[in-house]
């Protein structure tokens, strides 16, 4: 093996919590398939700073990538994993992985595997975990093409912890090839701008809400609380309860969060699709027969409208 | 307008999963087909583009031979033109970039200016083809996009990213539009539309047809298990405030995730 390369994602300058995660698991493989780590940066960040996490080299591509742009991403990641040659390339299964990271195995002319939760050694290969069929069905993947790309879901693996040593770091120079679209403008969301996707903590709200007041009265405060990522069942966003960016499930977003509170979600299987690897599952439902209890590790038989305030109120008293 | 939809024909989201003994796929045989929830989003919004700027819709599918009828029921009978159905042996085993490189080669031969596809596959849940298509195609792309709107060549759109981000961004055909929920509210086939789909022109092609001769994946999927269990769930008793309290106990206790 001649390396595993972690695209270590960035925003303003800060590594986004997928660069700690996935160097933290590139670590562990490369010491079980006895191989190296390197990380791809794109654009202005503190790259050396990676070495404390695990990467022996780190490969930088300069310019400006503070607007998203796939054509700039493929182009430039491209340019480093030409030069850095890696067997294996590890993703975030952020948006640039469903958007600009496909396009780059196509551009490799290699297979990859998308939404993984779980990577492994087997063999001296690398083996990847990932659901299938809204979650009901999981299975192990492996790619005979090279280098094999990987995106792994945010929240799969703990961070690690920077020993502050860094890395040597590389320049690359890329050209723009690819055609690419301009933005023109850029929304900030009307919730709390965490992303859902890689949250640690979710809370979310569905049809019993009733109304979008009592979702914003009762489910985002519950949110803030706990500094938690407010999400919503397809029946709550098809409601106009919640924003459809907020929606968690098949035909919304997935979240992989240690904790998640759904507060009068039913859990159908179009809901549980999106959010079933969470760690912890709280339900609160009244419903005592509700299929979110067969997966909740804690379960509160009452009306929401009655737990929740109290709850909310139990997090706030929380030193 | 010459435009081209993207199609996966998999089972229904109510389908019941039944992992093969041997654990290597799942059978689906007897369960309910329908078009991609996604890519039910790309067939409408493929029909309202013509509706809006005229011309033409071809609906592109990499499956089953007999997935023709779905195609028939699920795009052509909500107006979409005439279909390809690429459904030879090596379709089927080609895997994401395999497809996309039949997509694509299909695409091209149609001479489409701009395809919309779906932001995953119900089923694989991928979300690999559209870009990879844009890829072999040198085209431009735009992901999960829910809104939409083409004025002569230029098109704006506003993507869905990550935080929960919106983006209006806006640039030249052709281009891949990979469509998210709450983009359109498709619609649905009404009786005689069905009959008349019937009659609609849809070719079966293989690789070969396209000039492929090599589309096998270089990936291999096994091990198919059903999710892993969870434990089992405890249940809190007591009135709301005491249920609460105790909640927020386990949870920083027990669970350590407070």
């Amino acid at each position: 093996m001649s390396g595993i390369l972690v695209f270590a994602e960035q925003s303003g300058g800060t590594f986004k919590a997928t660069a700690a995660e996935l160097l933290g698991t590139a670590t562990d493989l490369a010491a079980a398939l006895g191989t190296t780590v390197s990380a791809a940066v794109l654009g202005d960040a503190p790259a050396a700073d990676l070495g404390g996490f695990g990467a022996s080299k780190v490969y930088q591509a300069s310019g400006d990538f503070n607007d998203y742009n796939t054509g700039a991403i493929t182009d430039a990641l491209a340019a480093i994993i030409r030069e850095a040659k890696p067997d294996v390339v590890l993703a975030p299964a952020s948006y640039a992985g469903r958007d600009a990271i496909p396009r780059i195995a196509a551009r490799f002319d290699t297979a990859m595997a998308s939404d993984c939760t779980g990577l492994r050694a087997d063999g001296g290969k690398l083996v990847a975990r990932r659901p299938m069929y809204a979650g009901r069905a999981y299975a192990d993947v492996t790619i005979d093409s090279s280098p094999a790309i990987f995106a792994v879901r945010p929240n799969t693996f703990p961070r690690a912890e920077s020993n502050g040593s860094t890395a040597e770091v590389v320049a690359v120079s890329w050209e723009a090839s690819t055609p690419t679209v301009t933005v023109v403008e850029t929304l900030a969301p009307d919730s709390t701008g965490i992303d859902l996707g890689s949250a640690g903590r979710v809370v979310a709200g569905g049809r019993s809400l009733k109304s979008k007041e009592s979702f914003d009265s009762v489910i985002r405060p519950l949110g803030a609380a706990i500094a938690a990522g407010v999400g919503a069942s397809r029946a709550a966003t098809d409601a106009g309860y919640a924003p459809h960016n907020e929606q968690v499930g098949q035909t919304g977003q997935t979240v992989n969060p240690s904790l998640y509170i759904a507060c009068g979600i039913s859990g159908a299987i179009q809901h549980l699709a999106g959010m079933r690897t969470s760690k912890v599952i709280v339900a609160i439902n009244k419903d005592p027969d509700a299929p979110i209890f067969q997966h909740a590790t804690y379960g509160i038989v009452a009306d929401l409208f009655d737990v929740v305030p109290e709850l909310t109120a139990a997090f706030e008293a929380l030193d | 307008m010459n435009i081209g939809v993207c199609a996966k024909i998999s089972p229904h989201a109510d389908a019941r999963i039944k992992i093969k003994s041997d654990g290597s796929g799942v059978d689906t045989k007897g369960e309910k087909l329908v078009v991609g929830d996604y890519d039910e989003y790309a067939v409408e919004e493929a029909i309202r583009t013509k509706e809006a700027h005229k011309g033409a819709v071809t609906a592109f599918t990499v499956g089953a031979t007999s997935d023709e009828k779905l195609v028939r029921s699920g795009a052509l009978a909500l107006g979409v033109d005439k279909a390809v159905l690429i459904s030879d042996d090596a379709a089927v085993n080609a895997g994401p970039l395999g497809t996309a490189k039949l997509l694509a080669a299909a695409i091209k031969e149609a001479g489409c200016e701009i395809v919309f596809t779906g932001k995953a596959a119900t089923d694989d849940g991928n979300s690999q083809v559209s870009a990879m298509i844009a890829e072999l195609l040198g085209w431009a792309q735009v992901s999960q996009v829910t809104k939409f709107a083409i004025e002569g060549t230029s098109f704006t759109a506003t993507r869905a990213m990550d935080a929960g981000v919106l983006q209006i961004v806006s640039g030249s055909l052709p281009v891949v539009i990979t469509c998210e929920d709450g983009l359109n509210d498709p619609r649905y086939p009404k009786l005689p539309d069905i009959m008349k789909a019937k009659r609609k022109p849809l070719s079966k092609i293989g690789a070969g047809d396209l000039g492929l001769a090599d589309v096998a994946a270089t990936s291999s999927e096994s091990n198919f298990a059903p999710p892993p269990p969870r434990p089992a769930s405890r249940i809190i008793e007591g009135d709301a405030a005491s249920a609460a309290q105790e909640l927020v106990r386990l949870l920083r206790e027990e669970a350590k995730v407070i």
